[in-house]
């Protein structure tokens, strides 16, 4: 099997990943419940992966690392956490339903939105237009660092630095970034970084990272269990303990801890050499194929590895159907949970084809895709 | 009833300034180790670093290095009481 999918998921883990999550189930306790062996073993593996990402992310204190269980529960607890109504919050058309459902229900509740357009041709959005939108009375900018359907890269640092001197919130979903590109939340003006663990991160599913920056102060979706202050009526308000209610996925997080003693031992430059490299590969033997079309902008190889296209006479489920069935190649179709991407593109009514590339991958792998793409471009006919 | 020394004990607001305070001691080879807050100090987290009072010092010193904040510093007499650094 082919997997190109890694955008949805990583498949294909580190082995130390495996090994890792196996021991945690086999002899960790409750992190933060109780002080014997088995707790505190747990608790040391949940604050080395802290310190690990505090370090990737250059977040400076590991104790505004949070435990999350995916982006979108980050991304759900920024957004929910930080935007109150009559707030009035800049996002952009690249965003995926984490982002958009969760500001859609603070516009409900009161908060404004503005949505800075796409353009048409690369589906890019430009900084300068995000920097426009933003208004005396805004409260914060949410975007991701690329688009999980196009691969196109906004500067974030750019409108970090914007944001940072104008007293602006700036929330970034580095869903697709995360362990594939540098991210210094200091030097990027980042406010809260949210991110997935089990994509560009190698962790298994169900582990996820919020990183608040020093003074943000994020009101917890979740309350309950903390394992302190047990008789008070209030959750804790430290980090993390503010925002990790509730047991840990411990396993995850010795898996997460591992992946990233990869990550830093391969280094997040070389990744993403590897995987554009073969998604750039992949890109030129197809982009000159009568009726395909791929969306984003490939001018640059500073993007995400996800490459995205339709081919003329099929429906995108359809030939991603075929492509498994008849090629073993694991291929995403539809909307690709950003519908505003979709709709910009005029392909809401079908979606398209996303082929996402990881370092696990091969240059076999890339050519075996291409050519069977071309071969079904010719069947379109 | 066991005999109790006296005790210098270190409480955190969060189980993870605990085990930040665990990782820097270790690393810089200084005394103690995580134990469950005895209860005579009600604040803290569930987990406090416990030393001899005349460690003082040197952990002090750790946890200015190491950027650790303690919520509280207390020692523990061999009785029930204790006394606030």
């Amino acid at each position: 099997m082919i997997y190109l999918d890694n955008a949805a998921t990583s498949l294909h883990k580190p082995e130390g990943v495996v090994l890792a999550a196996a021991d945690a189930i086999c002899r960790l306790g409750n992190a933060g419940r109780g002080v014997h062996e088995a707790t505190l073993a747990a608790a040391r593996v949940v604050f080395d992966a802290r310190d690990k990402l505090a370090t990737l992310f250059h977040v400076g204190d590991p104790t505004r690392v949070c435990m999350m269980f995916n982006a979108t529960d980050a991304l759900n607890t920024a957004i929910g956490g930080l935007i109150c109504p009559g707030d009035h919050v800049v996002t952009t058309a690249q965003e995926h339903n984490s982002v958009l459902r969760p500001l859609y229900r603070a516009q409900q509740q009161g908060a404004q939105l503005t949505i800075v357009p796409m353009d048409r041709k690369t589906g890019r959005v430009s900084e300068a237009d995000i920097l426009a939108a933003i208004r005396p009375d805004t409260r914060a900018v949410v975007c991701a660092h690329a688009s999980n359907v196009t691969g196109n890269v906004l500067d974030i640092e750019t409108i970090g630095t914007f944001c940072r001197e104008h007293g602006i919130l700036f929330i970034v979903d580095a869903a697709q970034t995360a362990g594939t590109f540098p991210i210094d939340m200091q030097q990027m003006g980042i406010s809260v970084l949210c991110a997935p663990g089990h994509k560009g991160l190698l962790a298994p599913q169900g582990t996820g990272v919020l990183c608040a920056a020093e003074g943000v102060e994020i009101t917890p979706m979740r309350v309950g269990g903390s394992g302190v202050h047990s008789f008070s009526h209030t959750h804790p308000t430290d980090y993390p303990t503010a925002l990790e209610a509730g047991t840990l996925n411990t396993p995850g997080i010795a898996g997460l801890s591992a992946a990233l003693d990869f990550i830093q031992r391969k280094g997040v430059e070389t990744i993403h050499a590897e995987e554009i490299a073969l998604a750039r590969q992949f890109y030129k033997q197809i982009s000159l194929l009568d009726g395909v079309t791929i969306y984003g902008d490939w001018s640059t190889d500073h993007r995400a590895a996800i490459v995205t296209l339709n081919l003329e006479g099929w429906d995108a489920g359809e030939l991603s159907d075929v492509l498994m069935q008849e090629y073993d190649i694991c291929t995403r179709a539809g909307a690709h949970c950003a519908p505003l991407v979709h709709k910009t593109f005029g392909t809401q009514a079908g979606g398209a084809v996303r082929f996402s590339f990881s370092c696990f991958n091969t240059e076999d792998e890339a050519l075996a895709a291409a050519r069977a793409v071309a071969e079904l471009a010719q069947e379109g006919d | 009833m066991r005999q109790k020394k006296p005790r210098l004990i270190v409480t955190f607001e969060t189980t993870a300034m605990a085990l930040k305070m665990e990782k820097i001691c270790h690393a810089a080879g200084a005394p103690g180790r995580l134990i469950p807050v005895p209860r005579e100090i009600t604040a803290g987290c569930g987990m406090a670093w416990m030393a001899e009072p005349e460690e003082l010092e040197q952990l002090q010193a750790v946890m200015r290095a190491g950027n650790v904040t303690p919520q509280g510093i207390h020692v523990l007499e061999g009785k029930s009481n204790g006394n606030s650094v």
